[in-house]
């Protein structure tokens, strides 16, 4: 066992906004007494971004990885070299979280190929004897509420065969299975490669409340079906960041599914409206982002599943902010 | 050693009871008296000090208006108070009441009224079963090695598969094919420990996942039969996963200074609770499928509460709409019960979610005929018919929690929603089952109108007049619709050709029948059973309902004679030909003809019916009966016994008791009971006769004797057939038969023999000689009122009962044979008075005795009119030659004492010797003449003896010997002033 380092962050949700004083201990443990070499404490703001290899080709994305941004970065010293007592020593720290020059505190985000991320680690140099001690620990940062007043922009829907865009007019035969629509990229409604004429009758009606999200208050709004001849299988929804980066060749422009929440499982009743609700996750959204190197954006698809296997999307951009 | 003659202490008797008998003090007003009332009040003080200068005694009475003992204790009685404290069992549910108390504070608007799930659950679990195959569709496996258990009841080539599956990392797919429905339910209960298991090892993540999984299940209609009992055993873990979030997020505000109240509000909550409660609700909202997710969020509702304070009520109409994206109507419908359910429990005042649960199921009705659900069934080979029943437990759930404490206009409403929907009789079932039974009872003939209306395909009509019919039995319908809804509803009835389909129905009716018509409409009933379940011996698959159906009719009719006066009651019971069913049936009626049967009766219908009854109880007992099924049948049969008088008609009553014991000859107790009944019988003759039998009474008496002489052989157990004896031969001397009365002397003298040195009692073997000592004794005291048969010699009985004392082997190292002797000497003394301490006197001064242990109490002695029985006392008249007999038997039983007490004089018997040796000194001092001086010799011997070893207990001496120095102050004791300075008091060193 030994000694142990640890990291507390005074809040328990380890929030923070611009501007805020980070403020925690730090706290060692151990039987015995503990002789090091110095203790400091960094804190460190990064966006990483990777290129991804559908844009650049593989080995490009493996080495050519966009160099990161650091947004800030400061280190202190806790502690000068001497000894630690046996038992449990807790030290306290703050950081200012104030930036130089123009910079901004983006807001933390987790994603594929854009990653916003502020760390505190902390060190405890030690003897040669010894190995140095290192404890990392994520903290949160919040960007400041957007200025101005925040106007819900409902859209209303309706979804027919006929409104679909991406049917192939060809002979390929219905029933084709499809993949799960994480292939789905944005593009407008889309039905798996189907023949119009083959297509089973339906008419599905609904309305989002808004595309202007408040990140902190779930997308609702409802849908009706109709109609339809054939059963539904699902109703889902796919939320679906967009990133960009910039980079010397141009900029890679990249749709993955964050998340698939199903809200209608089964053949559900005609003419009922079905609720349309997501929260949106933690950590992997935030509100959307554009900067000069790289961009952050969301979108949901409306992912209909009908008897036997056709899939119909209907897409929507979304902008999220934070108030 | 020399041989001490015995010489008896003259006794009077009544100075000596006089003497002994405790002075009535008068008690002055203001004396303490332990049974005083405390509370007196001024008004009455006046009063009592008026009152207590001419009665004093009755001041204590007539003052006591407040019960003492209650006045003096704060309301609790002390020992129950105690009891309550000393017993942790008791004390465990008294805190255990306490704590449902809390519990039911806590739910403050959902009543004791309101039936609770846990009632449902069991029905459902037994109603919904299947023998087809179930299978279990898991992504992370259960606890490794534990699935080994479940594999044992399954195939050869699921087993294999299973064992390939055991290897596979956890978030691996198992799938768990061809389960029985044990097997299923085992494998849930597995997952239920497991996710206890992972809680409590700090797996949250994993046991997030088993919840998922679980509540995934519930998704897949396969088995569509199983359906109702799988949410009843997966919504049982959801209840252990809620549970658990819930506690461990409470937990988390409880910090050493503070516990959370109960009702707090969110910003009681600390930081890091709200921030785990925050996180659980983010993780659930992002499960991807529908089912699951409204599942797991259902069941942590009550987390809400941490958050904020109109978190719940938020939730809860959110909730209610992600139900419509639930396409099987009948997963759907579960939902709402489940939501329904957690609804009640943690905000029962939010009705309406509930009633928009409502309105959404009556939106999405139609569905239930729909196409999807059609083909479903087709392709599980499921008849409609048998799928419409699968809805009604989760309806009622829904229909219950809404109808509680509803008013009556939203009942209404919601009737009349239920009837513009086309076949409702699903709806209409649930309305039935769930809302009050007031409200059904007054609408009654509304609802026969509306169940005859209904489409005969759909849901099974029997079931809607059951439920009704349920009701029915509950609430009273308007007095002027009465007749004619039994005539309506018994008209469809009848009707139903499916014998199980009609009992269930019929069963729930009789007991409207009974409640509200004579004996007329509940034989029309009971006629209309038996011509329905009599074909192809239908009665054979429908004993429990048949048997409601008498528990019914027994409730309702207590006059028993009424009740057999029901024609089809007797060929109702006929129907019972499994014996055991039959024998249970039987003492159904026993018990309540015990519990309502007030007066004795003579009543030749219901005797005839029931001697049957009780024979059928009877004719049951064969050798492998257990003891516990005797005796209850003893007990019922006893009843009945004891309920059955012809007044002044003896000898009906003792013919009665002859065919009762042909009749009961293998139940002990009752031949016990039937012997207890006609030494009674004979008691009261002798009451009646006012002791002085007639040549005819005295006939019937003997006839009662010989029924009691002859019926005591036939028993097995040995002290019964002691006690009996001497009780029965009490009866006979009693009634003047004495050589009868010595026949039964005789016979229990002769019996002693056998008593074997141990016996069971209640199961377990205990050593026989104490019940001995008891019964010995007890014949004593009869023995002395016993006159000398002329034929034979002087005492010829005590000196027989000596000789088997004598020859019995007794255990090793115990003194009750010397103890016998002891009393035997005591016996001896009083027979050699002139005058014996009491006799047998006419009837009618003392009362009839029924128990053995009375006869032997307390008699006043009466001397010099007929009906009595002359004693020695008068037949020898204190004639020297028996004095000299009597004395003579001292003399050897006194030889025996001394011998023994000499044998003691072993180490290990000090004690013995010592206690023995007191106990005889005792004796000589309360019965023998200490002018002797022989005898006064051996007495101050024992004395001595009894302390020789220190074995003596000094407080027992003292109190000796402080008796004896008041005796002497009493005219004819001042010789044992002289005794007791004889005796030394040994002191400790």
């Amino acid at each position: 066992m030994g000694t142990a380092l640890d990291i507390k962050i005074k809040r328990a949700n380890k929030v923070y906004h611009a501007g805020e004083v980070l403020s925690g201990v730090v706290v060692i443990s151990s039987k015995d007494s503990v002789q090091h070499q110095g203790v400091s404490l960094t804190m460190e703001g990064t966006v990483n971004l990777q290129l991804s290899a559908k844009s650049v080709g593989v080995f490009e994305a493996f080495y050519n990885s966009v160099k990161p941004i650091q947004i800030i970065n400061s280190t202190i010293e806790m502690v000068k070299p001497g000894k630690f007592p046996s038992g449990k020593t807790e030290i306290p720290f703050e950081f200012p979280l104030h930036l130089k020059g123009n910079k901004v505190l983006y807001e933390t985000y987790h994603g594929v190929f854009v990653n916003i991320q502020y760390t505190l680690r902390c060190d405890m140099k030690r003897s040669l004897l010894a190995k140095d001690l290192t404890k990392t620990c994520e903290f949160i940062v919040h960007s400041a509420p957007q200025k101005g007043k925040f106007t819900p922009s409902p859209v209303d829907f309706t979804i027919t065969p006929e409104t679909l865009q991406n049917v192939k007019e060809g002979s390929q035969k219905s029933g084709h299975p499809c993949s799960r629509p994480s292939s789905v990229l944005p593009g407008q409604r889309q039905v798996c490669r189907v023949k119009r004429a083959l297509l089973p009758k339906f008419l599905l009606r609904g309305h989002l409340n808004s595309t202007n999200c408040v990140i902190t208050q779930p997308l609702t709004g409802e849908l009706v079906v109709e109609s339809s001849e054939a059963a539904i299988r699902s109703v889902e929804l796919q939320l679906v960041r967009v990133e960009t980066c910039g980079c010397a060749e141009g900029y890679a422009r990249d749709a993955t599914e964050i998340q698939n929440i199903q809200i209608a499982d089964g053949d559900v009743c005609r003419g009922l409206s079905v609720p349309i609700y997501m929260v949106f996750p933690r950590l992997f959204t935030c509100p959307t982002l554009e900067t000069t190197n790289f961009k952050v954006e969301f979108e949901v698809n409306i992912v209909v599943l009908l008897h036997p296997d056709h899939l119909i999307t209907e897409n929507f951009p979304l902008k999220l902010c934070r108030i | 050693m020399a041989v001490f003659p015995w010489h008896s202490r003259n006794r009077n008797y009544k100075a000596e009871f006089a003497s002994c008998r405790l002075e009535a003090v008068p008690l002055e007003f203001g004396d303490y008296h332990p049974l005083k009332p405390i509370t007196v009040t001024e008004s009455k003080t006046k009063k009592v000090n008026r009152k207590g200068s001419t009665s004093s005694t009755s001041s204590s009475s007539s003052s006591s208006v407040v019960d003492p003992l209650s006045s003096v204790l704060d309301g609790t009685d002390p020992l129950s108070m105690f009891a309550a404290t000393a017993d942790p069992a008791a004390l465990a549910a008294a805190m255990d009441s306490s704590r449902r108390k809390r519990d039911r504070d806590d739910n403050s608007v959902v009543g004791s009224d309101f039936e609770p799930w846990t009632n449902k659950r069991g029905e459902i679990l037994a109603r919904y079963t299947t023998t087809e195959k179930l299978s279990i569709n898991l992504f992370m496996g259960s606890e490794k090695g534990k699935a080994g258990t479940a594999t044992l009841a399954m195939s050869e080539k699921v087993r294999t598969r299973l064992e390939e599956l055991d290897d596979f990392e956890e978030g691996s797919q198992k799938e768990l094919l061809n389960l029985t429905q044990q097997d299923y339910v085992n494998r849930i209960e597995e997952l239920n420990q497991s996710l206890k298991d992972a809680w409590a090892s700090d797996q949250k993540v994993k046991a997030l996942k088993i919840v998922i999984q679980c509540s995934k299940l519930l998704s897949d209609t396969s088995v569509i039969q199983f359906y109702p009992s799988k949410f009843v055993l997966i919504t049982d873990i959801l209840d252990t996963f809620g549970k658990l979030v819930y506690e461990r997020i409470f937990s988390m505000c409880v910090d050493s200074r503070s516990v959370l109240p109960d009702h707090f509000s969110p910003e009681n909550a600390n930081d890091t609770a709200k921030e785990t409660c925050l996180n659980w609700f983010f993780k659930i909202a992002s499960i991807r499928e529908l089912i699951p997710r409204f599942y797991v969020e259902a069941s942590i509702l009550k987390c809400n509460k941490f958050l904020s304070k109109t978190g719940i009520s938020e939730c809860l109409p959110r909730l209610t709409c992600m139900i419509r994206g639930i396409g099987d109507p009948l997963v759907s419908v579960y939902a709402r019960a489940y939501l329904c359910r957690v609804g009640m429990e943690v905000a029962p005042h939010l009705k309406e979610t509930l009633n928009k649960n409502f309105f959404d199921f009556l939106l999405t009705f139609k569905q239930i005929h729909g196409d999807t659900v059609q083909n479903q069934l087709v392709v599980q080979g499921v008849e409609l018919p048998s799928y419409l029943p699968l809805y009604p437990p989760a309806m009622d759930w829904i229909f219950q929690c809404i109808s509680y404490h509803a008013p009556e206009a939203l009942l209404t409403e919601m009737m009349e929603r239920c009837k513009k929907l086309g076949n409702n009789a699903l709806l209409l079932n649930s309305v039935m089952s769930a809302f009050r039974a007031e409200f059904i009872a007054t609408r009654s003939m509304d609802f026969i109108g509306m169940i005859k209306e209904c489409d005969e395909s759909g849901f099974p009509k029997h079931l809607l007049f059951r439920s009704l019919g349920l009701n029915l039995a509950l609430a009273d319908p308007p007095e002027s619709d009465r007749l004619q809804i039994l005539n309506e509803a018994w008209k469809v009835i009848t009707k139903l050709k499916n014998p199980q389909d009609y009992i269930n129905c019929a069963e729930v009716w009789v007991e409207y029948t009974c409640k509200h018509f004579t004996k007329r409409e509940v034989n029309t009933v009971l006629a209309d059973v038996i011509k329905h379940m009599t074909p192809d011996r239908a009665f054979e698959d429908s004993y429990p309902q048949l048997q409601l159906i008498i528990k019914k009719v027994i409730a309702h009719f207590h006059d028993f004679s009424v009740l057999f006066s029901v024609e089809k009651f007797l060929p109702f019971l006929d129907m019972f030909q499994k014996e055991s069913v039959r024998v249970e049936v039987c003492k159904c009626i026993m018990d309540a003809f015990i519990k309502h049967q007030q007066e004795p009766t003579k009543d030749p219908v219901i005797l005839n019916a029931l001697l049957h009854v009780c024979k059928t109880m009877h004719d049951s007992v064969n050798a492998l009966t257990l003891e516990d099924e005797k005796r209850m049948l003893s007990y019922l049969i006893n009843g009945f016994i004891k309920m059955v008088s012809f007044g002044r008609d003896f000898e009906q009553q003792l013919s009665f008791y002859v065919e009762s014991r042909s009749m009961f000859c293998n139940l002990e107790p009752v031949l016990v009971q039937l012997i207890h009944s006609v030494n009674r019988l004979a008691m009261e003759t002798r009451k009646v006769m006012k002791g002085n039998h007639s040549r005819k009474t005295a006939a019937f008496v003997r006839a009662c004797v010989a029924y009691c002489f002859i019926t005591i052989p036939s028993l097995a157990g040995i002290f019964t057939r002691l006690n009996l004896y001497l009780h029965s031969g009490q009866v006979a001397l009693a009634n003047q038969c004495l050589s009868q009365a010595d026949a039964f002397f005789k016979a229990a003298i002769s019996l002693v023999p056998e008593v074997p040195k141990m016996i069971n009692i209640d199961g377990k073997m205990r050593p026989s000689e104490s019940f001995l000592l008891e019964f010995l004794c007890n014949f004593f005291s009869t023995l002395l009122i016993v006159p000398d048969h002329p034929e034979h010699g002087v005492l010829f009985l005590v000196r027989e009962l000596l000789n088997v004392i004598q020859d019995y082997t007794w255990e090793d190292n115990s003194d009750e044979k010397i103890r016998i002797y002891t009393c035997v000497l005591h016996l001896l003394s009083a027979m050699s008075q002139e005058t014996y301490l009491y006799h047998i006197d006419k009837a009618g001064y003392a009362r009839p005795h029924t128990s053995p242990h009375l006869v032997a109490g307390m008699k006043a002695a009466v001397r010099g009119s007929h009906g009595k029985v002359d004693s020695n006392d008068s037949l020898y008249g204190g004639d020297s030659k028996f004095l000299a007999e009597n004395n003579k038997l001292c003399e050897t039983v006194m030889a025996q004492i001394l011998e023994h007490l000499k044998t003691l004089a072993k180490d290990e018997a000090l004690k013995r010797q010592s206690s023995l040796g007191l106990s005889f000194f005792n004796s000589i001092l309360a019965h023998g003449d200490l002018r002797n001086n022989k005898l006064n010799q051996l007495s101050v011997n024992l004395w001595h003896l009894a302390q020789r070893h220190g074995c003596a207990d000094t407080r027992t001496m003292v109190k000796t010997l402080e008796y004896i120095k008041k005796q002497s102050k009493q005219p004819d004791m001042t010789h044992l002033t002289e005794l007791a300075l004889r005796l030394p008091l040994q002191t400790r060193t």
